[in-house]
């Protein structure tokens, strides 16, 4: 996998010429998007080289516990996000931190119990990177889906509960269609794998000299570690974030 | 001793004292019509006494004890509430009469179900109606019908023949008034002054989240 082709600087820098064409079209087109794409690209480069060169150092160490550190970084850094999603909620960011950290765990697991890859930074960041923003987004979806829906059945939860559900018989339905709702777009994505688009890992691979079969190998790997990551960091969140739309008094708040 | 005791009691939201210092003793065996203008504070009275929502201040006991120091399903399932605009979950009515056999682990009981709705003039395949296609009668009576499946100690009941024709209206103060005479504590809030008059043993009148009166009626 990491017997990559080298690109040269000067190609890269004439590759920037692309950004112009971008620039020419906004600015004849009036469209006002000069700045922000002359940022937006500024941005991208400045970002994506310093973390280019961090994983190089990091990948140098070869020392596993500076690659756990870094894959404990990028969790809470994912956790923090997904947990704005939900707002109203108590201990989100402490929610989404187990969840997706339960989740990348299991996942890197088996792939490295299954010898599909190695505890090497080199294979364990850009892995995990995926399996991390993966269930990040799961997460936002399941928590903006589970705000809106205690928000909008709060009847019928009170009904149940009037009845004499506990908060779980209560809310299981709104629990149920937030899990859904977190793992659709990783399910609908699967469906149409290689015929909608070439995924991105896959590209890389391919355009790094890897035989697309060797590619396709892993980007079967890919999608089956994400469908897990979902489920799981689906599940354990919205089962452990329904508890905080309630008061200890069994209150819907 | 009561068997539900408010005293001193605010409910408060805001800046609005939505119940303001009230303090009431109801007897076990009561049949209480609540009236009172709208936003008066009604359902918010009865939301208290199932414990769906708690006091900001005073205290409410239950059988002399403090609610807070129940668990709080056990105080729902003896306190039952049936809610003024009803809601039936899931899709058929079936689902919404398993609810409570479900919530307390016991086998469901046909007999008492068939029964229920042969007392509300419903047939027995009403059953597995899907409740989308009721109207807002029948949702009324099946949600009524979901709270009597168990009997309750307390029946908190919320406009519940607001949609019903008098008929019908008559079937559900029947069905109550044996509940009453069976010996279930009944607070029936309504707005019809002349059913206040029928049954109940006691009309309280409550405004701004004040008592304005409790009248005792005699019975003839
Ligand atoms: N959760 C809440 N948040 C804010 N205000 C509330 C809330 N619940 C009730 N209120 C307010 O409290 C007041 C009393 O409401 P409540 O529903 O108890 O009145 P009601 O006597 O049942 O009226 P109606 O006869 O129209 O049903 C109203 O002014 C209402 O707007
Ligand atoms: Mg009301």
């Amino acid at each position: 996998m990491n017997n990559g082709v080298e690109m040269n600087t000067l190609s890269l820098l004439a590759s920037s010429s692309l950004v112009l064409i971008s620039l020419i079209f906004s600015y004849t087109q009036k469209l006002n998007l000069e700045k922000e794409t002359f940022i937006g690209t500024i941005r991208a480069v400045i970002q994506l080289f310093i973390v280019g060169y961090i994983l190089e150092y990091i990948f140098d160490l070869k020392n596993p516990i500076y690659t756990t550190l870094l894959l404990f970084f990028m969790i809470f850094n994912a956790a923090y996000n997904a947990a704005k999603r939900g707002n109203k909620m108590k201990n989100g960011i402490i929610i989404s931190f187990v969840s997706i950290a339960s989740g990348t765990f299991v996942t890197l697991m088996i792939l490295i119990v299954s010898g599909a890859i190695k505890y090497e930074p080199y294979q364990i960041i850009p892995v995990s990177g995926m399996i991390v923003n993966n269930s990040m987004i799961a997460l936002g979806l399941c928590f903006k889906q589970m705000t809106g829906s205690f928000k909008n059945k709060r009847e019928e939860v009170e009904t149940k509960l009037s009845l004499g559900g506990d908060i779980l018989s209560s809310s299981i339905e709104i629990i149920r269609d937030s899990i859904r709702t977190g793992m659709l777009p990783t399910i609908d994505a699967t469906k149409t794998l290689g015929i909608v688009s070439l995924p991105g890992m896959m590209t890389g691979l391919i355009l790094a000299g890897t035989s697309p079969v060797n590619a396709i190998k892993y980007q079967i790997m890919v999608t089956f570690m994400l469908l897990s990551t979902t489920a799981i960091a689906s599940f354990i969140a919205c089962y452990l974030g329904y508890r905080s739309f309630f008061n200890e008094r069994k209150q819907l708040i | 001793m009561s068997i539900l005791e408010f005293k001193n009691a605010f409910y408060t939201h805001g800046d609005d004292d939505i119940i303001n210092d009230l303090s009431i003793k109801i007897d076990k065996g009561d049949f209480i019509y609540i009236v009172g203008p709208s936003g008066g504070g009604k359902s918010t009275f009865l939301k208290l006494c199932c414990h769906l929502i708690s006091l900001t201040k005073g205290k409410i006991l239950y059988k002399g004890i403090d609610m807070n120091q129940y668990d709080p399903i056990d105080l729902r399932l003896d306190i039952s509430y049936c809610f003024q605009t009803p809601y039936l979950f899931g899709d058929t009515v079936e689902d919404n009469f398993l609810f409570p056999y479900k919530v307390r682990n016991k086998k469901v009981d046909l007999n008492k179900i068939y029964e229920l709705l042969e007392q509300f003039k419903f047939n027995r395949d009403f059953f597995k109606k899907e409740v989308k296609n009721l109207s807002g009668g029948e949702k009324q009576r099946i949600a009524l019908i979901r709270n009597l499946l168990f009997k309750p100690e307390i029946l908190l009941l919320d406009e519940v023949t607001s949609a019903l024709d008098a008929e019908n209206t008559l079937i559900v103060e029947d069905a109550i008034k044996d509940l009453n005479e069976d010996g279930v504590t009944i607070l029936w809030v309504t707005h019809d002054i002349e059913q206040s008059k029928r049954h109940g043993n006691k009309i309280l009148t409550l405004e701004n989240g004040k008592i304005k009166s409790l009248e005792v009626i005699q019975s003839e």
